[in-house]
């Protein structure tokens, strides 16, 4: 017997599409916001000479990279309000978990390539009575986030992956939605086809664009 | 007593030591360079000679001894536990000192992200604050200064060794400084482009300029310097006009450092 493809119940409900895809969108820019911008901080701290730095962020690092997103979306949801006086939203939960995580990893590729630019880039800041924090920002971040655009292109991708971990505590995103909508109409099939295909569809632009920038900013190489 | 006995001092070096762990490289520097010195530093690798430089700007901190910058000693003194006297530097005093000693290296160090008129600016954008359309205009005068009006726009992967190293004097002119220290400028040049950096350097010579210059370029330093150190394990070994040190060495180590640069002429 062949399966009969039927997308047309799904499409009666697109309104609910939108408004998941919609909650994708919106995790996914503040995770990617928080967690490559916290990443930076912690990098530049793993970066640092001053052990009341560099330890506490290997610390971050080493917690948030060996634990699971999925354990830190649930312990955030369900296990810190009972520790906190104030409610935690699934939004929070699920912000907190996968910006922590993310900031871990991106933390250990801007340390990487922020070493990655020679010596003599320092050297010749300093030459010319540039400060630590004026070299950084001028000299050395602006040709280490081009080597590693690559690494933070993926980054951005797993990201956007991992919002579906929101579903978990309930977070109205696309997965939530179609899981709602193969209960409803009992077709996971098309529903879950359609998820995916909707996920493609959001990235795959992205990572071309991303593709466009590396070139651009490869020019004076 | 060396230079102009009338002058003062621009940069006095006194029992200047810097040790890497149990290595000594400098052992008892003293000396003064009074302004429009054109010091030349010769030496064996290994003697010193860069590393001194290094530690005029303190892009090296010295271990021991102290150096002063027109009658102001750099760094303020620390009593330690044992009783005995260290110094010690604030980073930004020393990053405003950086301003008034501009450096030439080696390997060029162009920031190569920037366009060579960018690199220019940057001092005078990021370190000084001028104004942008001030600042492209300074820079535009260096660039010309080392013969590159035209390249301004260039990205330094397009230039060539020797427009790249004049690209970094006028980085360094830019900022005014006081005392220009150039370590092996032309080490890392092919041959044929030694001569169109030189010529720079030389131009700047004309203009009083006060400039010190580690290089194995023996022939342009008899031309270029007032004065030559020859450095040999991290003591100035002997000292004097060019035509004294280069020519009628009176120690026996310069005179067989000379015999094995023999491939110079005057």
């Amino acid at each position: 017997m062949e399966y009969q493809w039927n997308f047309a119940p799904i499409f009666a409900h697109s309104d609910a599409l939108l408004v998941g895809a919609l909650g994708t969108l919106r995790i996914f820019v503040v995770c990617l916001l928080l967690g490559l911008s916290l990443g930076l901080l912690v990098g530049l701290a793993r970066y640092s000479t001053r052990r009341l730095l560099t330890w506490p962020a290997a610390a971050f690092v080493e917690f948030f990279r060996n634990t699971p997103v999925l354990v830190q979306i649930i312990w955030f949801f369900f296990a810190l309000p009972i520790l906190v006086p104030f409610e935690i939203s699934p939004m929070t939960a699920a912000v907190l978990g996968i910006s922590l995580n993310s900031a871990a990893f991106s933390a250990e590729i801007f340390r990487g390539g922020i070493q990655s630019i020679e010596p003599g880039q320092w050297e010749a800041g300093r030459a010319i009575g540039m400060s630590y924090a004026q070299i950084m920002r001028r000299i050395i971040l602006p040709q280490a986030i081009r080597r590693m655009l690559p690494a933070l292109t993926n980054r951005g991708i797993e990201i956007f992956k991992m919002s579906t971990l929101a579903s978990v505590v309930a977070y109205v995103e696309l997965l939530h939605q179609g899981r709602l909508i193969a209960s409803l109409n009992f077709n996971p099939i098309e529903t879950y086809t359609v998820i995916a295909v909707a996920f493609f569809l959001f990235l795959y632009p992205l990572v071309r664009a991303t593709y466009v920038l590396e070139r651009r900013l490869g020019r004076s190489d | 007593m060396n230079g102009n006995p009338d002058m003062r001092a621009l940069l006095r070096v006194g029992g200047l030591e810097k040790r890497f762990g149990e290595n000594a490289v400098l052992r008892g520097i003293d000396l003064e360079v009074t302004a429009g010195d054109r010091i030349a530093i010769i030496g064996a690798s290994g003697s010193g000679k860069s590393t001194l430089l290094r530690c005029l700007n303190f892009m090296e901190l010295p271990t021991a001894g102290r150096i002063e910058l027109d009658g102001v000693a750099v760094g303020s003194e620390r009593r330690r536990g044992d009783g005995s006297i260290e110094r010690v530097y604030a980073e930004a005093e020393l990053t405003r000192l950086r301003r008034r000693i501009g450096m030439v290296f080696q390997q060029f160090n162009l920031f190569p992200h920037m366009t060579a008129i960018g690199n220019v600016m940057e001092g005078l954008r990021t370190v000084l604050r001028r104004p942008a359309a001030e600042a492209r205009a300074r820079a535009l005068v260096e660039l010309t200064r080392v013969g590159l009006a035209d390249k301004a726009e260039e990205y330094p992967a397009r230039l060539s060794g020797g427009q790249k190293q004049r690209v970094a004097i006028a980085r360094a002119l830019a900022l005014d400084p006081e005392i220009l220290l150039f370590d092996e400028p032309t080490s890392s040049l092919d041959p044929e482009l030694v001569g169109e950096v030189l010529a720079v350097i030389r131009s700047l010579a004309e203009e009083g300029r006060t400039m010190l210059l580690v290089t194995h370029e023996l022939g342009f330093a008899y031309h270029f310097a007032s004065r030559v150190l020859f450095l040999a394990d991290g003591v100035i070994h002997e000292q004097g006009s060019p035509e004294e040190v280069l020519k009628h060495p009176r120690e026996a180590r310069t005179q067989a450092f000379l015999a094995r640069h023999r491939a110079f002429s005057f």
